[in-house]
């Protein structure tokens, strides 16, 4: 299939081909019910992580869509992510009592740290980087997250030792 | 069951159907509502909401675009309430719209900008943030989405319409902007350049990528031998754009502005379209011959010569190429002709010629700059202008085009039958196609009135006809009792399901006409704005009328080709013609994955 060449990218672990079988399964079930874009979408994320446009492009095609509207939807979506995530999301506050309260500068230097823009995944995919609009700390700003764990009162000089600890 | 609603209108008690929107009510009872993005027959969204009415008993104002009357309805369209809502909803608007209006090329042409004029807004209150990427420029069409104001109708043109699906919405809220998938660019994707899009477009996002700056260079050469020519949908509509009555060709008036434009050479490519008749039909006959007495052939033979559906059926159906007739598309014919039978005539270097066409067209745009359509390394056609362009440099130079005396095409690429005139309308080609060959065939003229195919004459979607072969002449014998079955389709939605028929094994048919846009040349990309099917309507009869008007209706009794085989090509499909008329075809792929690296 002329779709598993294109997709192969530089990881080594996950077996590509498998995980495409995986996504054409998902397909093949879903083919001809109406309105199951989404359902499809979501499957095909869980299974391969997050929708490049190669996916994007097997799933259009596989639905009799266009893939301009496939990714209409995925980029609609919040849940949906066109960039590989990372092992842990960092979401740093940028709510009105964070923002005032440094924020701001939490995005900068975790930039700088993690050498990616907001919204990517570090090259080692150990972090994707996300900011958040108020996470229920306003009266310990500036917040901010990494998976579940909440960290408040964040000096930023202490963000190198905070992710020191989700390195493995 | 039809039922009748009745409801007021500003206190005017008035009766519609039930179904009927607001919006649509009032337009029947000649009451005016602004509106921006919805467009009648094409596109209800609702996404602007500068068509909102109150309605007794509702708490918030209605967009009248979308919701339907009920039953003793009371709706007031312009209460002051109403009126200072509209102004504020379109002060927004303009808050993130360039206001390079200036410099724009829909300055004055605009519906943003009428709608500002009809809404008393006189100055941008708000000014905010706009960044919405580049302007795009493909040989075709060039993207500005800063000025983009996300009424969607392009979406619905190129998905629902032409069921090509290039563009959709991307992202959403303020992020919301009109792309191909991942917000790649128009020019890397299955976009088939035929410019729908750029016909609904309100404002100055999407339009054809300019060549008159290109073509006034040219004029002011004086090194240059400048030759013009112009397609038959042109002078159908051309005489729209200065406020005359759609309906009537103004073919004489167009090659009168044309001259006066400075063109050293007004050609027509009409002239051409009796010569693709030749060359198609010959090449029509050659494959039934074949496919009739035991050889090799591939049928249904499909036309060649609307360029957008050149590009769609290469993306989308790469197996298939070998259906499309050889023939390139007529104005490329006329331009390498001019590049080698005139050029010789007149003892000018091809080098030296500069050839326009001046087409309906925005795809055409594009067909110039394919690698296929050179020779000798020169390419056969140097610059396109749409209808719309045309129109433009006209008003530029400041010709009284109303008030013209009309004037004719040059000789010898001027002359053409009522055939060529046909080629502007869904079915034309077609029928063009069966005048002569049937004439050919068995010595008689085609048997319907007035020579019009009546089963493949107007605007549905697909439409057939059989046409029973009896009494050939002797060397047709082998035709003789043929049911010869043909079909029609224009737009891109119609050619995706007979194509899908061949790909399937499962097309009755042995000869097609694709016309890209829906109507056919009449109502092409590069057509003035916007085309409803009443316009389509007028603009058909247009052609029918300048078709009934010439003294010669059939392509082969066009005594300027006659001669110009005798002196020049030779035979129809014979080594000339399939050195200069004739061209082969690019396996793109729906992501241009069958695209051979260029070097
Ligand atoms: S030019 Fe035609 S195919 Fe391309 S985006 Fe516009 S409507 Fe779609
Ligand atoms: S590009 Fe034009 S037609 Fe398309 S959504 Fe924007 S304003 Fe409307
Ligand atoms: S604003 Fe940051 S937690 Fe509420
Ligand atoms: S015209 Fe009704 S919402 Fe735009």
């Amino acid at each position: 299939m002329k779709e598993e060449k294109s997709i192969c990218c530089c990881c080594e672990e996950e077996n590509q081909a498998e995980l495409i079988a995986k996504i054409n399964e998902v397909i093949e079930h879903y083919k001809n019910k109406e309105g199951s874009l989404i359902q499809v979408l979501h499957q095909a994320q869980n299974i391969y992580g997050y929708l490049p446009l190669e996916v994007q492009k097997l799933v259009a095609d596989g639905l009799g869509k266009p893939v301009s509207e496939v990714s209409g939807v995925v980029s609609f979506y919040s849940f949906f992510s066109t960039q590989p995530r990372g092992k842990h999301t960092i979401r740093v506050c940028l709510g009105t009592a964070c923002y005032v309260r440094g924020g701001k500068k939490l995005v900068d230097r975790l930039c700088d740290i993690l050498d990616i823009k907001v919204g990517d995944t570090t090259a080692d995919r150990q972090f994707t980087f996300e900011v958040a609009r108020c996470i229920g700390a306003c009266g310990l700003a500036p917040a901010m997250m990494i998976d579940d764990v909440v960290y408040k009162q964040v000096n930023p000089d202490k963000l190198n030792a905070i992710l020191a600890k989700y390195k493995d | 069951m039809t039922k009748m609603i009745n409801l007021t209108i500003n206190g005017k008690a008035v009766q519609v159907l039930e179904g009927t929107t607001i919006l649509e009510a009032a337009k029947q009872n000649n009451i005016f509502i602004p509106h921006l993005c919805y467009l009648e027959n094409v596109h209800k969204f609702g996404s602007c909401r500068l068509c909102v009415v109150e309605v007794e008993g509702s708490r918030n104002l209605q967009a009248s675009c979308m919701v339907p009357v009920w039953e003793g309805m009371k709706v007031h369209t312009n209460s002051g309430e109403v009126r200072k809502h509209r102004r504020m909803l379109y002060e927004m608007m303009l808050s993130n719209h360039p206001q390079d209006c200036l410099s724009c090329t829909r300055n004055q042409d605009c519906e943003m900008q009428a709608m500002g004029q009809l809404l008393g807004v006189t100055e941008a209150r708000f000014g905010g943030d706009n960044e919405k990427g580049e302007v795009e420029i493909t040989p075709s069409i060039t993207r500005d989405m800063a000025k983009c104001i996300l009424c969607r109708r392009c979406v619905t043109a190129c998905n629902q319409i032409q069921g090509v699906g290039a563009i959709s919405s991307q992202k959403r809220g303020f992020n919301t902007v009109i792309s191909p998938a991942m917000e790649l660019p128009l020019g890397s994707v299955d976009c088939a350049y035929c410019g729908q899009c750029t016909a609904v477009c309100p404002v100055g996002a999407l339009k054809e990528t300019d060549a008159i700056d290109m073509v006034w260079q040219a004029l002011e050469d004086p090194n240059k031998r400048v030759i013009v020519q112009t397609a038959p949908a042109v002078r159908a509509a051309l005489g729209e754009e200065f406020g005359m009555e759609a309906g009537h060709c103004v073919t004489g008036k167009m090659a009168a502005a044309l001259h006066e434009l400075g063109f050293d050479d007004v050609f027509d490519t009409n002239f051409a379209a009796d010569l693709t008749i030749l060359e198609e039909g010959t090449e029509f006959l050659g494959r039934v011959a074949k496919a009739l007495t035991g050889g090799e052939a591939t049928l249904p033979m499909i036309t060649s010569c609307s360029p957008g559906w050149i590009k769609y059926v290469e993306h989308t159906f790469p197996d298939e190429l070998d259906h499309l007739s050889t023939c390139k598309s007529p104005h490329m014919m006329l331009g390498a002709l001019i590049k080698s039978f005139y050029a010789k005539k007149i003892g000018v270097d091809p080098k030296d010629i500069y050839v326009v066409s001046v087409m309906p067209c925005t795809a055409k745009k594009f067909e110039v700059t394919r690698p296929e359509m050179m020779n000798d390394g020169v390419p056969n056609v140097d610059a396109v202008l749409t209808t719309r362009e045309l129109a433009k440099m006209i008003k530029q130079n400041g010709i009284d085009f109303v008030n013209l005396e009309e004037m004719n095409f040059d000789n010898p690429l001027g002359l053409s039958t009522g055939a060529a005139d046909i080629f502007g309308v869904t079915g034309g080609v077609m029928e063009a196609a069966l005048r002569t060959v049937y004439e050919l065939v068995t010595g008689r003229e085609l048997p319907f009135p007035e020579l019009h195919v009546s089963p493949i004459v107007g605007l549905e979607q697909v439409k057939e006809a059989t046409i029973k072969i009896t009494d050939t002449l002797p060397e047709y014998k082998f035709l003789e009792g043929v049911e010869v079955k043909v079909a029609v389709t224009s737009g891109l939605k119609g050619a995706k399901k007979l194509v899908k028929q061949i790909a399937e094994g499962i097309s009755p048919y042995h000869f097609i006409e694709v016309m890209g846009c829906p109507g056919g040349c009449i109502a092409g990309g590069g057509q003035p704005r916007m085309t409803t099917d009443e316009l389509r309507q007028k603009r058909m009869a247009a052609i029918y009328e300048e078709d009934e008007g010439k003294p010669l209706r059939k392509s082969h009794e066009n005594p300027d080709i006659q001669k110009l085989y005798k002196d020049f090509l030779g035979e129809p499909n014979g080594h000339t013609s399939h050195e200069l008329l004739h061209t082969h075809y690019t396996e793109r792929g729906l992501y241009n994955d069958r695209l051979q690296e260029e070097i």
